[in-house]
């Protein structure tokens, strides 16, 4: 067939591969020969949450391109997944534990505590893009209730006093 | 095959056969919502829950297979209860605005409620708040009206093969958007409007032109034209009553006369043009080796599909713009020389049987060379019966009135244009004589009535055979494409219309009576039927001979193909982003 010159794909495919860390690109490819490729879809994800911190519209869009899946299916997914952050996040997470346990030690309490100290909501971002603050379901430590994590440290038995405190050591880090 | 109890009577179904379907060849009607019959299952709504001895909860009817010896009750005060606290929820998450809805009295919820029952409002509860998405050309959406029952987001997946609308995000905040909640126009929407024609609810609707109409036709400055494409003769009468398959093209001309259009132009002419031209350029390709196969282009559905989807098949598609386009430039052009009018005092309205014909009528391509819109608004079938509704009219005792010259006189060839096949027929019939230099004997090519959505055949003619292709629904074309697209089969000419059965299934069609299924293949038939009678006791059938026709080119066009044809009644197309993906 005549298919001169009107077809895109090259230049969407390139712009795709452009978005994603190259790594993802190859696993993708690797895939594809697979009979149930679409079904590493939320694997892929992953691989480009874990590089880049967050899944943007672009991401997405190239995940969908090159996987072949529409990119409605693949917005759809990634929604859907508490786990998946659809914005860029802090520096540092912040998850705040609101299981039972937690919650009866006055967790919502922490919660609040935090918001003012960071100025921000759940999912929110703080404009230094330092912290972001997310709520978390049951983290499985409920002897040190209530419990906060930042990044991969833990902090336990959590007073409201100790909020600003537990801050300030990410906050100095960040400026050394 | 299996027995088993419904109702207390005995039936043996094939095994694999759902409850509902069981209940249905008994006569029992299983309420239901989200259930579509040409769709995959989803078991979303529960509306068609049934009790089953046994089983201690109920079970929707529509996903239940039967299972030898089952006891199945479908109505009971249990069950009836059961099915009115459901649909009650649904509403709990609904506005309160029947009255001021679109789809009042066209509602199957608004239905649903009263047939079940729901005579007062028991649960109240936090409602789901979403903006209004009313950016689009032709498709608005309004979440706050979804029930969730996904039939668009499978219609849109399964009979188009467009996916572009999901559910995103979950619980309390699921909503059906395309990809990140982008706008109808920026996302991979090809504006068919099928999910309008399948939403039960107002979740979506063509966006409405009447009141531009309204105001151009209160104007005394304003010469309003309109012209009707050949598929709303076969379906406005359903508007009124009429039994489906009623043609009612007098009726309808008197109609618009009486809504104040100064003329009542017949698309079908500028069908008859678009054979003339597409014909030649059929030809001309096959003579000059051009790209093949050529695509049809009347579809505008289809057209953004082969942008978005497609790209690379753009040199292929024909290069004549569509009837409706074709209409309106003749009108601004043709007819305000001949009438000695001004063009930009000419309004022109076009009622489409179609959404996406809102947005075609708005593509830079089909600017006059002055900025102005050759086409000034486009009204869908649903909105026209609206407006005849509105001002009164008694539709079903109007005279028959006839279309006005020099845009009036179609051929047979024109008129069946509406359906899946017309185009590639008319085609057929104007080409058989470009190629043998005689009129065509056969007149019928029945063998390219595409009704099950897809058709292959060879087509002779002297010493030329033609390999054509007819496909309706974009996930049929989608088939035939592929096929070229490989090279698995060498095609002259591909005939794609975007939506079920054609025009007569297009996304602007009145919504089907209640108790028939929205895209009811018997439906479908019956509109198809209505244009086929209408070619067939015509004297003229082929294109060409249509006197106006001649006129028209003689008078101010030159010859089929010539430049000042090319500069009016031909266009071109561009791939488009986002990229689909199929």
């Amino acid at each position: 067939m005549n298919t001169c010159g009107t077809d895109n794909w090259a230049e969407v495919e390139a712009r795709s591969k452009g978005a994603l860390p190259p790594e993802v690109v190859d696993f993708i490819e690797q895939c594809q020969s697979d009979p149930q490729a679409a079904s590493n879809l939320i694997a892929v994800l992953h691989m480009v949450q874990e590089r880049l911190g967050y899944l943007g519209q672009e991401q997405l869009d190239a995940v969908a391109q090159l996987m072949h899946i529409p990119a409605a299916k693949v917005s759809g997914v990634a929604t859907f997944y508490h786990y998946f952050r659809l914005r860029p996040c802090g520096r540092h997470i912040i998850r705040v534990c609101l299981g039972t346990a937690c919650y009866v030690k006055g967790a919502d309490r922490v919660a609040q505590r935090l918001k003012e100290e960071l100025g921000i909501d759940f999912g929110e971002t703080t404009t230094d893009g330092l912290f972001s603050l997310e709520a978390s379901r049951c983290l499985g430590t409920c002897g040190l209730a209530p419990v906060i994590m930042v990044d991969e440290d833990v902090h336990g038995q959590v007073t409201l006093d100790q909020v600003p405190v537990i801050l300030d050591r990410y906050i100095r880090n960040a400026r050394e | 095959m299996v027995t088993l109890t419904i109702d207390d009577q005995e039936v043996r179904v094939p095994e694999g056969t759902t409850i509902m379907e069981a209940a249905e060849s008994l006569g029992i009607f299983v309420p239901r919502l989200c259930y579509h019959p040409d769709l995959s299952l989803a078991g979303a709504c529960r509306v068609c829950i049934v009790e089953v001895k046994g089983i201690d909860f109920f079970v929707a009817s529509c996903s239940t297979p039967v299972r030898p010896g089952m006891v199945v009750q479908t109505n009971s005060p249990v069950i009836r209860q059961a099915r009115r606290d459901i649909v009650e929820l649904l509403l709990d998450n609904h506005p309160k605005d029947c009255q001021t809805c679109e789809r009042d009295g066209h509602c199957e919820l608004q239905n649903l409620a009263y047939a079940m029952g729901v005579r007062e409002r028991l649960f109240e509860g936090e409602r789901k708040r979403f903006p209004l998405e009313d950016s689009g050309r032709s498709v608005i959406r309004d979440a706050e009206k979804c029930i969730l029952c996904g039939r668009c987001v499978r219609v849109c997946a399964e009979v188009q093969g467009v996916h572009n609308l999901s559910q995103q995000h979950r619980g309390f905040r699921t909503v059906v958007t395309p990809a990140h909640g982008a706008t109808m126009d920026e996302s991979a929407c090809i504006q068919c409007g099928q999910c309008i024609n399948v939403c039960p609810t107002a979740a979506f609707l063509e966006r409405s032109d009447t009141e531009a109409v309204w105001e151009a036709l209160a104007d005394p400055k304003r010469h309003v034209v309109v012209q009707t494409a050949p598929s709303i003769r076969a379906a406005i009468g359903e508007g009124f009553g009429f039994a489906p398959g009623t043609p009612c093209t007098g009726k309808m001309i008197t109609a618009l006369r009486r809504l104040g259009f100064d003329r009542v132009f017949d698309t079908d002419l500028s069908a008859d043009v678009t054979i003339v031209e597409e014909a030649n350029e059929l030809v001309r390709r096959i003579r000059e080796h051009g790209p093949l196969p050529m695509l049809t282009s009347c579809s505008p559905g289809w057209i953004s599909f082969m942008e978005k989807f497609y790209p690379q098949l753009i040199p292929h598609a024909s290069t004549c713009k569509s009837p409706m386009s074709m209409m309106s430039t003749l009108a601004k052009t043709y007819y305000a020389e001949q009438a000695h009018i001004d063009p930009n005092d000419i309004f022109v309205v076009a009622v489409m049987p179609c959404a996406a014909k809102k947005f075609e009528a708005a593509r830079p391509e089909h600017q006059m060379p002055n900025g102005r819109w050759y086409t000034d608004a486009v009204l869908t079938t649903r909105e026209l019966i609206w407006m005849i509704q509105c001002y009164g009219i008694r539709f079903d005792s109007l005279p028959d009135g006839e279309f006005d010259a020099p845009l009036g006189i179609a051929t047979g060839a024109g008129d069946i244009f509406g359906t899946t096949g017309g185009v590639m027929e008319a085609t057929l019939r104007t080409a058989a004589e470009l190629v043998t230099g005689e009129p065509a004997i056969a007149l019928e090519f029945k063998q390219v009535r595409a009704v099950e959505g897809l058709r292959e055949a060879m087509v002779t003619f002297g010493d030329l055979t033609l390999q054509v292709g007819v496909a309706n629904g974009l996930t049929n074309a989608k088939t035939l494409l592929d096929m070229a697209v490989r090279g698995a089969k060498q095609f002259h000419v591909i005939e794609v219309m975007a939506c079920p059965g054609g025009c007569i299934g297009g996304g602007g069609q009145p919504y089907p009576p209640q108790g028939v299924k929205v895209l009811d293949p018997d439906l479908l038939q019956k509109r198809a039927s209505a244009l086929y009678a209408i070619d067939g006791v015509k004297k003229l059938r082929r294109s060409h001979e249509n006197p106006a026709v001649k006129e028209l080119y003689e008078k101010f066009l030159g010859v089929p193909g010539g430049a000042k044809a090319h500069e009016l009644l031909h266009t071109h197309y561009q791939a488009r982003l986002p990229r689909g993906i199929l």
